[in-house]
């Protein structure tokens, strides 16, 4: 008896806090939260500094990933989202199940640097080379022209733009990366890795290849603001932040700083290359 | 014997209690006992009712990971889970086999209970039975004190310093530390071996002979084959310093705590009573630790044992950052010097993507790998909580 009555106070707690759970979270009209890809995250941080500090709105950057972005604008978690790619068909037509309209905005362009230790005597690599890096058909550096090491291939986790921005510029259809390539979650720390391994090879968005690494050059050309600019330099790609519906009020403004002056000062500075 | 006898204690003292408050002394007015009946009743059931709350977040979590993890084997079925080593969840095709990351798993659960186990239940020993009350006092909050260090701590250390530093200093890093554990182990080894087969030897100066020339021969012996394993170590060159070496050693680090801390428990626990009796019979310290102590408290120090285990194969930070997360298998198998990818690791990285945007197959297939873990966790728990009960039957004589 005394069981029965108890058990059905558990069942009452239990529908209380379904409820609860249930009560969606709703943002508030004096504030912009952006979701999205690392690569994004450095100019997204600091135009959100400087959209404080003149507009007095508060914007939060969070740093998930490109699909991350995409999921959270189609859930309605944030009023931008980062990303280093353009939206696949599937996001897209998830985005018209839930009523999300996304809206491309370019932010900038980028190149995608091949970067290697500073002491690996490699300078240049063709896009088969690093094809045939990442796919497994080169394991030592010795067969593209450096000292007698296995290659270390750093790649980046499945839900980054950079990974499929690198794949969709480097690899063909039905090849896959290597089951032997590492994995790391952000920029930072494929640059970490790559810094501190003499024979590892990897990839990053053009602004963190610092002076720690070293970028080769691919087909003959170095990365560079210039090169990403020109179309010289093969492995570049375009930035976005997608909005849900055409952007207005704060959110255009927002997406609009590239064509500032003081947002094209952001974007070189951060090692980006402006597309306005 | 001792638990079984704990709990008839606890029924008696319950009845004293029970019978003391119906024939006491004290005049208590009606309204004040139905108010006390009351605040008891109250407060028996929030307390069974937060128990409660906690078993059922443990179903409610088995049941809603078991229902996202079946669509997975329906839409492909259990052998490609189970027996592929390709893990592409995001190319065209999709492949979704977790063998390889399954057994990514398995070795640094293997590689850091190897490291955990032998350490944790020496340093438990030394805490209980051979280091000074005034000095375990403060001992043993110290080694405490690494279960407080946040895992993305550790996960960083090993990234950003100790894998650097395998790939630099790797050979002498490993030579170092054969030298360390394997000379007294070595050590012991050729005394106990020379003791042993010389105390056949009936006449007492031949026997002494026999002795000092067994040492001789078998310390150089071990002499050789230590400097020999030593250099073959050193010239071992780690190619990349994320590998699961690194990761069983952090993880190690990460269970010691729990295992040290539950078996220095229930090495307490055996009491001051076997002790003294095995000391009384003529035990030295030695003998009493390890023919009277450890036995006893053996199903406790298999819980501590089990628990830090268990953290070692749910651990997830410290695997995301420092294993590689390349997902095959390590050539050759045991080759703890290549980088792998674990169950943990694959659903913390691969959980953003993977939604019902992208396909359902690599949405479940995470949850697939939840459950099976959920199990593992589950059986080796249950496992414990077996060897635990018939432990304590033996010992008590039942």
């Amino acid at each position: 008896m005394e069981a029965r009555k108890l058990f059905r106070k558990i069942l009452l707690s239990a529908a209380v806090f379904g409820l609860m759970a249930s009560g969606e979270a709703s943002a508030a009209g004096n504030k912009l939260v952006l979701d999205g890809s690392t690569t994004v995250g450095p100019i997204a941080k600091a135009f959100a500094a400087q959209f404080t500090k003149t507009n007095g709105v508060e914007v939060t950057v969070s740093e998930s990933g490109s699909g991350n972005g995409a999921k959270s604008l189609i859930n309605g978690t944030c009023d931008i989202a980062d990303m280093s790619r353009p939206m696949k068909d599937a996001e897209l037509s998830a985005a018209k199940i839930k009523g999300v309209n996304p809206v491309k905005n370019i932010v900038a362009l980028d190149g995608l640097a091949m970067i290697v230790h500073p002491s690996n005597r490699v300078r240049n690599l063709s896009r088969a080379q690093i094809r045939g890096i990442y796919t497994g058909a080169y394991t030592n550096w010795s067969q593209i022209g450096g000292p007698n090491a296995p290659i270390v291939m750093i790649q980046r986790e499945s839900n980054s733009g950079t990974q499929d921005a690198f794949k969709e510029l480097v690899l063909k259809d039905g090849d896959t990366v290597s089951s032997r390539a590492e994995t790391q979650a952000s920029n930072g720390a494929v640059k970490s890795r790559v810094a501190t391994t003499p024979t590892a090879i990897g990839f990053v968005g053009l602004g963190f290849a610092g002076r720690s690494v070293k970028s080769v050059a691919v087909d003959g050309v170095l990365p560079s603001a210039g090169a990403v600019r020109n179309g010289s330099y093969p492995l570049h790609r375009q930035l976005y932040m997608y909005t849900n519906g055409q952007p207005a009020g704060n959110v255009k403004k927002f997406v609009d700083m590239p064509k500032s002056p003081i947002g094209k000062r952001i974007i070189s500075e951060t090692g980006f290359v402006n597309y306005y | 014997m001792q638990a079984s006898s704990l709990q008839n204690c606890n029924v008696m003292n319950g009845d004293g209690n029970a019978t003391e408050g119906r024939s006491s002394a004290f005049v208590v007015s009606a309204r004040k006992r139905k108010l006390q009946q009351i605040t008891r009743t109250a407060g028996e059931s929030t307390l069974f009712l937060i128990a409660a709350f906690v078993a059922v977040i443990v179903l409610f979590i088995f049941y809603f990971v078991a229902r996202d993890a079946v669509p997975f084997f329906e839409i492909r079925g259990f052998r490609e889970f189970f027996t592929d080593t390709r893990w592409y969840p995001a190319d065209e095709p999709p492949v979704f086999g977790a063998l390889s990351i399954i057994y990514g798993s398995l070795m640094v659960t293997v590689g850091s209970a190897l490291i955990a186990i032998p350490m944790g239940v020496a340093a438990a020993i030394c805490l209980s039975d051979v280091l000074p009350f005034s000095v375990r006092q403060y001992v043993k909050p110290v080694i405490e004190m690494l279960a407080a260090i946040p895992s993305v701590a550790f996960g960083f250390f090993a990234l950003v310093i100790f894998a650097p530093m395998l790939q630099n200093h790797g050979g002498s890093i490993l030579m170092w530390s054969w030298w360390i554990m394997a000379t007294p182990l070595i050590l012991l080894m050729i005394v106990v071996g020379a003791e042993l087969v010389s105390s056949r030897i009936e006449d007492d100066r031949r026997r002494k002979v026999a002795q000092r020339v067994l040492l001789v021969v078998m310390g150089a012996l071990a002499l050789l084959i230590l400097i020999l394993v030593g250099f073959r170590l050193r010239s071992i060159e780690i190619m990349t310093g994320t590998n699961a070496l690194n990761v069983s050693i952090i993880l190690s680090f990460m269970a010691l705590p729990t295992i040290v801390s539950v078996a220095e428990d229930a090495l307490q626990a055996v009491g001051r009573d076997l002790r003294e009796g095995s000391y009384a019979l003529g035990a030295t310290r030695a003998e009493t630790i390890i023919k009277t102590i450890l036995p006893a408290a053996s199903s406790g120090i298999l819980a501590g044992v089990i628990l830090g285990i268990m953290r070692a194969l749910g651990e997830t930070m410290v695997v995301w950052m420092a294993s590689g997360n390349s997902a095959h298998i390590p050539e050759p198998w045991y080759n703890y010097l290549d980088s792998v990818r674990t169950l943990t690791a694959t659903i913390a990285g691969d959980m953003g993507e993977a939604d019902q945007v992208t396909g359902s197959a690599r949405f479940h297939v995470l949850f697939a790998m939840g459950l099976l873990l959920l199990v593992i966790s589950f059986v080796s728990n249950f496992i414990s909580e077996r060897i635990v009960v018939r432990q304590r039957k033996i010992l008590s004589g039942q």
